[in-house]
């Protein structure tokens, strides 16, 4: 009989039996059939019970009985206290949810590999160096192409350098349809699909051949998830066209699935030969627009790649080096100690990887925290179960019961436990991870994450399956071990309990601490940053960001715009080339009256006359622009600018320069000056602003529309459609309020500062229900000991102090040490927090504080039942 | 009637050598097949011929099948497998060998 037959009977095991109990039957049958008495024919067969378990113990596994017997036994344990088992695995489940999913989305973001060919072959080329201003260390990855040509040819024999460009979003029109929409677009070398190893799954795609020219190849290949998703697989995709502003392409194939470019989180559609990409990028040193992927041929190793390059790149930077006509000492020595890096690429090389990985991190020890707190509540739950039937293991122990077989039932209690948790935990997490890619998400920047369930995230909720066990059945094979036959049937207490219960206490305390304490940085962080002044009056106003086929002169803007101010609901309308704050910039070094630059940029914006009475931003000194002013020639500062430059004088009537670094300037005279305004985000100090004329031709503008409503978002169809009937190459790409945009810089801090309530909230409640159990179980413990001091003359009150100084006690240790790793750890998350630190004393005495009241609360019904413990009662029923 | 026990060793023989030459038997076929053959000098304790038969069902020298009799009452018939034919080739040789042995011991003496 096989090994699996085996097994199976261990779960047949009563029908086994049935089997082979007939099986002698129709022995005896027969020996009465050949004469035989049937009392005799049964002396003969002897005992057949014995025989009986020396025959399954052939035909079984026996261990798997044992085994199945534990689970059988365990089961009905659980469900005899079926709401404290339903408690406990809900409060695990949770936790381990929670740390599943906080997994699944490090695996997506961080270690899933590309689905290229050896991706561990591929790396990317980054820059390293000293920032001039504060020395702080930055990486830079973007790269020019006449650089990249250079590299490409040097190490041809080692690997393959791919230019890959950042993901655009775009709004694009298919020949067949009339509507404009939205696509990820992102410029490709050519012998990417080849260096890759991707096959085209319809069509053809890019070969070399394809990106050879600067302008001369206006073809697409699409991503097959874009192929499916916007035509539905159709098979005569190909051939067909698309206009992207001026430019038609046409489609000649898709790629194989499933890749979808190398940004991980954003999803290519669309990907175009990177010769096509404009504003003669081919050719420009000082236009950095790409990444740089190398992918190593087999057998080469990275670094001889990188000192390769190294040199080459040493060698550009002092060659480019000689067009450079005005720079300071400090920039110079910043440029020159910069050094080239190959990082492994195979995960994908993504911004939201740099935003996002240590906030997953973050959110993974908070979360395994939560985990520890609910892992202990249960053990000290089993733990106690374990005592309560101490005098049972005790009588198992006395009778010969193996202690390995009594810690196989606890082991067993606490795998079921764990396997519930885990299971509960998978539908929680199945739900949460794309809840937090949701969140994350944007409509101008969807974020798609590969979260499918992969060998890691398997292996991880094995894992901590495995380790939840583990903490879960401790404590309680720590008792059932410790447990004297002896001394446990006389009904003697565990003396090893008493410091059992207080460590758990403090720890409890310390974890809950912890949870607790890094909410209140997130929850503080995101509250001091959101309420960062911007400057401006964000309330009702709604920006439209409009394309044109061709360049436009502004006054046609300025007409569009008196169309708009013209509807009703409409109460004034202003022109910028992007609405401030969006992430867009333009900036330049700035010099005053020939003096070299100051080593900070300063960001610059074209502005219509009426934008900054839209934008509600004071008006300090001098006047708006009006018909006349030239671009360049006027322009508008701020204070800080006034600051920067000027000396904090009034900056009236004075010039400034704006220089590039090949030398030329152009002049500009401040004409007014204007409070201060946030221009990129919300985390940076307010920086000196340059508003310069709206005066040129755009092929490209935004209207910023203030409204009479409260919802400017009312009036965004009517605006939409004001537009295009004003003029019929005007096209609005992206209708957004200022407040939205606004919003979207504390993104990361308001999912930080929600999950950490959340959570803090749940480890709260986990920890009260944990001290309230513990603190219960020990006065019950005690309660033969209370009693004796109560009949020794010992008051009721000071009994009670006693027993809630011992809870306090061990409370404060435990944050106390919570404390000190608090401390220690902070440092790691500094870039996740804003205008906090860790040494803040309210953030450090308000979840002290909240953990001592909840340890007092805690402790409340425990202390009173020990004061009202009645000592003739209680020594009677020893 | 010789103990179960004492016939340790031999029982397994016996046993093999039976369904050997009568395949597709049941248990009591095989306690009366060894006291028939063996003219009443050899008797297996009933009982004690069914963990033998587990025993070597499990190490793979014997299979059994239920198969329903006339009377309609299921009997679990066994019968050798390959491997229990080496078995009983092994056990057969080993047996003549002890036999041989004990026999020279008794000349000698």
């Amino acid at each position: 009989m096989s090994m699996w037959s085996r097994i199976r009977n261990a779960f047949r095991g009563d029908s086994l039996s049935g089997e082979i109990l007939e099986e002698y039957e129709g022995h005896i049958a027969d020996a009465v059939a050949d004469g035989l008495h049937p009392a005799e024919a049964r002396r003969q067969f002897g005992r057949p019970l014995v025989l009986l378990e020396t025959s399954r113990d052939f035909r079984i596994v026996s261990w798997l009985d044992s085994l199945r017997g534990d689970v059988v036994f365990a089961w009905r344990q659980l469900k005899k206290n079926k709401v404290t088992s339903l408690a406990a695995v809900l409060s695990i489940g949770l936790a381990m949810g929670a740390c599943t999913s906080a997994f699944r989305l490090i695996d997506a973001l961080l270690l899933r590999p590309l689905p290229v060919d050896h991706p561990e072959r591929l790396f990317v080329l980054s820059r390293e160096f000293n920032e001039p201003i504060h020395g702080k260390l930055v990486t830079n990855d973007s790269c020019a192409y006449p650089m990249f040509r250079q590299m490409r040819e040097l190490v041809k024999d080692q690997a393959e350098l791919v230019a890959i460009s950042y993901v655009s979003r775009v709004d694009l029109t298919f020949t067949t349809a009339d509507q404009t929409e939205k696509a990820n677009q992102e410029y490709v070398s050519g012998w990417m699909f080849s260096a890759f190893g991707l096959h085209p799954a319809l069509g053809r795609v890019f070969t070399e051949a394809d990106d050879k020219t600067p302008g001369a190849h206006p073809l697409a290949v699409l991503s097959y998830d874009y192929w499916q998703s916007r035509f539905g697989g159709d098979p005569h995709i190909v051939g067909r066209s698309f206009r992207v502003g001026n430019d038609l392409y046409q489609i000649i194939g898709v790629s194989q699935k499933p890749f979808s470019g190398t940004d991980t989180g954003t999803p290519v559609d669309i990907f175009l030969p990177t010769m096509m990409m404009r504003n003669n990028a081919i050719a420009r040193d000082d236009y950095e627009w790409f990444r740089t992927f190398v992918k190593l041929k087999a057998g080469v190793a990275p670094g001889t790649v990188q000192d390769r390059l190294g040199l080459a790149f040493q060698d550009y930077l002092r060659e480019y080096a000689k067009t450079f006509r005005t720079i300071s000492k400090e920039v110079l020595k910043a440029y020159f100690s910069q050094r080239l890096l190959l990082n492994s690429a195979a995960p994908g090389v993504s911004a939201l990887q740099g935003d996002y990985g240590l906030s997953l991190f973050v959110l993974g020890v908070l979360v395994s925290l939560v985990l520890a707190i609910a892992c202990l509540n249960v053990a000290n739950l089993t733990a106690v179960n374990a005592t309560a039937r101490s005098r049972e293991i005790a009588l198992r122990l006395s009778l010969g019961a193996g202690a390995g077989r009594l810690l196989q039932l606890v082991l067993i209690e606490s795998a079921l436990l764990a396997c519930a948790g885990a299971a509960a935990g998978g539908v929680f997490a199945f739900w949460a991870a794309p809840y937090v890619v949701r969140m994350i998400s944007s409509p101008v920047a969807p974020t798609q994450l590969n979260l499918s369930a992969d060998w890691r995230v398997l292996g991880f909720c094995a894992a901590i399956t495995f380790a939840v066990t583990v903490v879960l059945c401790l404590p309680a094979a720590w008792r059932v071990s410790a447990i004297e036959p002896v001394s446990a049937l006389r009904g003697d207490t565990l003396r090893s309990r008493n410091r059992m219960i207080h460590s758990l206490t403090a720890a409890q305390a310390g974890f809950g601490f912890l949870v607790v304490f890094v909410a209140t940085l997130f929850i503080t962080s995101f509250e001091r940053l959101s309420k960062q002044p911007t400057g401006f009056d964000s309330d009702r106003v709604v920006t439209l960001e409009t394309l044109t086929a061709a360049p436009v002169k502004a006054v046609f803007w300025e007409q569009v715009a008196d169309q708009l101010r013209s509807l009703p609901g409409v109460a004034s309308v202003g022109l910028s080339e992007w609405p401030l704050m969006t992430g867009e910039s333009w900036n330049n070094l700035v010099s005053v009256s020939g003096r070299p630059n100051n080593q900070a940029p300063s960001y610059f914006l074209s502005t219509s006359p009426a934008w900054r009475e839209v934008m509600r931003i004071p008006l300090l000194a001098g006047r708006d622009f009006r018909a006349g002013d030239q671009m360049p020639g006027s322009a508008i500062v701020n204070a800080e600018f006034a600051k920067a430059y000027f000396g904090g004088g009034d900056p009236i009537g004075k010039s400034f320069d704006v220089a590039n670094l090949d030398g030329a300037r152009s002049s500009f005279r401040v004409v007014g000056q204007v409070a201060d305004a946030r221009y990129l985000d919300m985390r940076e100090p307010m920086a000196p602003v340059a508003y310069v004329p709206f005066t040129s031709e755009y092929s490209r503008a935004t209207f910023i529309v203030r409204t009479v409503n409260e919802n400017p978002l009312t009036m965004a169809s009517l605006l939409r459609q004001e537009i295009a009937r004003s003029r019929a190459d005007f096209h609005v790409s992206s209708i957004r309020t200022q407040n939205e945009l606004i919003e979207s810089h504390t993104v990361r801090e308001r999912l930080l500062a929600i999950l950490a309530l959340f959570f803090a909230a749940i480890a709260l409640l986990l920890a009260g229900v944990g001290l309230y159990g513990l603190l219960n179980d020990a006065v019950l413990q005690r309660q033969r000991e209370i009693g004796i001091r109560m009949a020794l003359g010992a008051k009721p009150g000071a009994v009670a102090i006693r027993i809630a100084t011992q809870t306090l006690a061990m409370v404060l240790i435990g944050v106390a040490v919570a404390f000190m790793f608090a401390l220690a750890g902070v440092s790691y998350i500094k870039s996740l927090l804003f205008g906090v630190k860790a040494t803040e004393i309210w953030v450090l005495a308000a979840p002290g504080a909240i953990i001592l009241i909840l340890a007092f609360i805690a402790s409340m019904p425990a202390t009173f039942a020990a004061a009202r413990v009645d000592p003739a009662r209680t020594l009677r029923a020893e | 009637m010789p103990k179960s026990d004492k016939l340790q060793g031999s029982l397994d023989l016996l046993i093999l050598k039976v369904l050997s030459r009568r395949p597709n038997i049941h248990g009591y076929a095989i306690t009366s097949a060894i006291r028939e053959i063996s003219e009443e000098i050899l008797k297996v304790e009933d009982g004690s011929l069914y963990p033998a038969l587990h025993r070597m069902e499990e190490e793979g020298w014997i299979r059994a099948k239920w198969t329903n009799t006339e009377a309609g009452v299921r009997r679990r018939l066994y019968e050798l497998t390959k491997a229990g034919q080496k078995q009983l080739a092994e056990e057969e040789s080993r047996w003549q060998h002890v036999t041989l042995a004990v026999n020279r011991v008794l000349r000698m003496a």
